[in-house]
């Protein structure tokens, strides 16, 4: 099946080696990515060093193959916080009803109300410049948007026959939420998790272009670019080819989520 | 109807409203001490503790909390959002004068957007062609999914630094407008295209489409007779996220390319941690989505005849 469909086999291609950067980046690349060679500062993108190095001689290529480490690992994190907040707080709304349920969605509708990139620079510049305070920034501004998907998902549930025949047969209130609502309902969550990694990465790597993540001489792949951008005149692979590494993984990301949702469709 | 309405317009302000005291909690309250954040990291040491002291009496941080958000409330009502820390000039004063920068700039970049998603939704309905339908739908997603930030330096890189066509910064005249412009519009047109093409198939498979062609109506006639109007409606639900997504995308955009506006003023601000304007800021963004909303839900009805009915028939809002 997955060979008639070749862009989708190329996308978990992509998704795979940079997940393998992230765990084993030694393996991709021998090169130093915190020290370089400055006599060889701003080399053009060659047989050894694939993107080329930087102003401090730092081959660019390690540099992305280690900054994968320090932007997916932020991106996991900022998910599974968004995922399970959100669903938990999704979960109590829907299936508590009523005023408990009108005041989450209230509160819900002011998280929605301020954009997502502007909340996580809000929240990162109260917790302070880090990875992993992106990480948490990036999460609690998508905590909303899981809720919103959650909530609708549990008010399908529990008017379906099998839960209602759950409470007919006296299972107790908490047991039908655990064993019924919760499992059957999580599924379109799924799906929106695996679409908010794509969406993840970009946050995570938009805040760290701003300047709000990892301290300049790490890897981050925002930061790559940011750091390329100012000689991007005269050496604009610098920023580009990183940037490029960024957005194939993007791209990956949200070709294998449309494929998750249409298995989920069918 | 009127109950519809009080109703909405209800919603409109408690978001404002919320949303005020989510930035109040956030900026003033949750940090251990708010008169750090009202400092250059860098120099915190070395200020002495008497103007500390002085600056915590100043913005009112050594009354309790509920006054602090009582008082802060009280002024805002009027519009007095206090003073910027770095400039010491009113937000308000410093907010209105980047905005019409912003709204040039997101407005071209909406109507752009706008046209490239009808663009895209028209030729994915309209071609009989597979491999075009298939090239033409696989767009936006591959346009949100590029950085903006990349974008950005891609069409510096291209067509101000190679072919010197435009300006590489600054807002001087139109020119300048064009990359950013088309910066913007790019990721804020995905999402929009990818409603519009879904909506556009499902009313292409409609009922009343059959009719036409049993009529002896052309393809393109259906298109843009039929199709055209029912599917264009469903664009407006999303105008709330499409705001969200230019605020967002001018942040970066105006940073690559050295615009002054709201984007660029909201980054120095929190570079900065200038809180009053930060606040300011939120609060200002909060409102505009809420109104847009606002606007949305009244006019939906005017123009959908079913919803019109559904809510004159007193069915729940």
């Amino acid at each position: 099946m997955i060979a008639r469909r070749p862009f989708l086999l190329l996308s978990w291609l992509v998704v795979l080696v940079a997940v393998g950067w992230a765990i084993a980046p030694g393996l991709f690349t021998s090169f130093d990515p915190l020290s370089g060679d400055s006599a060889a500062s701003f080399a053009p993108p060659s047989a050894e060093h694939w993107f080329g190095t930087d102003r401090l001689g730092r081959d660019l290529f390690a540099r992305s193959v280690h900054g994968a480490r320090t932007t997916l690992t932020a991106t996991l994190l900022a998910v599974l916080i968004a995922f399970g907040l959100g669903a938990v707080v999704g979960l109590a709304a829907g299936f508590a009803g009523g005023v408990v349920d009108t005041a989450i969605m209230r509160v819900v509708d002011v998280f929605l109300a301020i954009p997502s990139l502007l909340l996580a620079m809000v929240v990162v510049s109260v917790l302070g410049y880090s990875t992993h305070n992106i990480a948490l920034a990036v999460g609690i501004s998508s905590i909303a948007s899981f809720a919103r998907v959650m909530r609708s998902q549990v008010l399908t549930v529990v008017n379906q026959d099998y839960v209602k025949a759950a409470y007919g047969l006296g299972v107790g209130r908490f047991a039908v939420m655990w064993r019924h609502v919760v499992p059957n309902s999580l599924s379109s969550v799924v799906a929106l998790a695996a679409l908010e990694v794509g969406a993840g990465v970009l946050a995570v790597a938009s805040l760290g272009f701003l300047g709000y993540g990892a301290p300049p001489p790490q890897p981050e792949w925002g930061l790559l670019v940011a750091e390329g951008r100012d000689y991007v005149a005269v050496h604009p692979w610098a920023s580009i080819l990183p940037g490029l590494a960024l957005a194939a993984v993007v791209i990956a990301t949200h070709r294998i989520s449309t494929s998750f949702r249409r298995e989920a469709g069918r | 109807m009127l109950r519809y309405v009080t109703l909405k317009v209800g919603r409109a302000l408690f978001v404002v409203w919320a949303a005020f005291t989510v930035t109040f909690v956030l900026l003033f309250v949750l940090p251990a001490n708010p008169v750090d954040l009202l400092f250059d990291p860098a120099e915190i040491n070395s200020i002495p503790a008497e103007v500390r002291e002085r600056v915590a009496e100043n913005y009112g941080f050594n009354k309790p909390v509920i006054l602090q958000y009582l008082d802060r409330l009280g002024h805002a009502l009027t519009g007095d959002f206090g003073n910027s820390v770095q400039s010491g000039r009113p937000v308000v004063t410093a907010i209105t004068d980047v905005l019409p920068s912003t709204l040039v700039l997101a407005a071209a970049a909406l109507v752009l957007a706008v046209l490239i998603a009808f663009g895209i939704a028209l030729v994915a309905t309209a071609t009989r062609r597979p491999w075009l339908r298939d090239l033409v739908e696989a767009w936006p997603s591959g346009a949100v999914s590029v950085p903006v930030f990349l974008s950005g330096i891609l069409m510096l890189q291209i067509f101000s630094f190679r072919l010197g066509w435009f300006p590489s910064f600054g807002d001087d005249g139109w020119r300048s407008l064009i990359l950013p412009l088309v910066t913007l519009a790019v990721p804020v047109a995905g999402p929009i295209a990818q409603l519009l093409v879904r909506s556009f198939r499902t009313e292409f498979a409609a009922g009343y489409v059959t009719t036409s062609w049993a009529k002896g109506a052309t393809r393109s006639g259906i298109i843009v007779r039929d199709v055209f109007r029912n599917a264009a409606l469903p664009a407006l639900t999303i105008a709330g996220v499409t705001f969200g997504n230019l605020i967002a995308g001018s942040v970066i955009t105006e940073t690559v390319f050295a615009r002054k506006g709201i984007g660029r003023m909201t980054q120095t601000a929190i570079n900065t941690l200038d809180v009053p304007l930060v606040a300011g800021i939120v609060v200002l963004v909060a409102a505009t989505f809420a109104l847009i909303n606002l606007i949305v839900d009244l006019i939906c009805p005017v123009l959908d005849p079913r919803l019109r009915a559904a809510l004159t028939a007193g069915a729940p809002a």
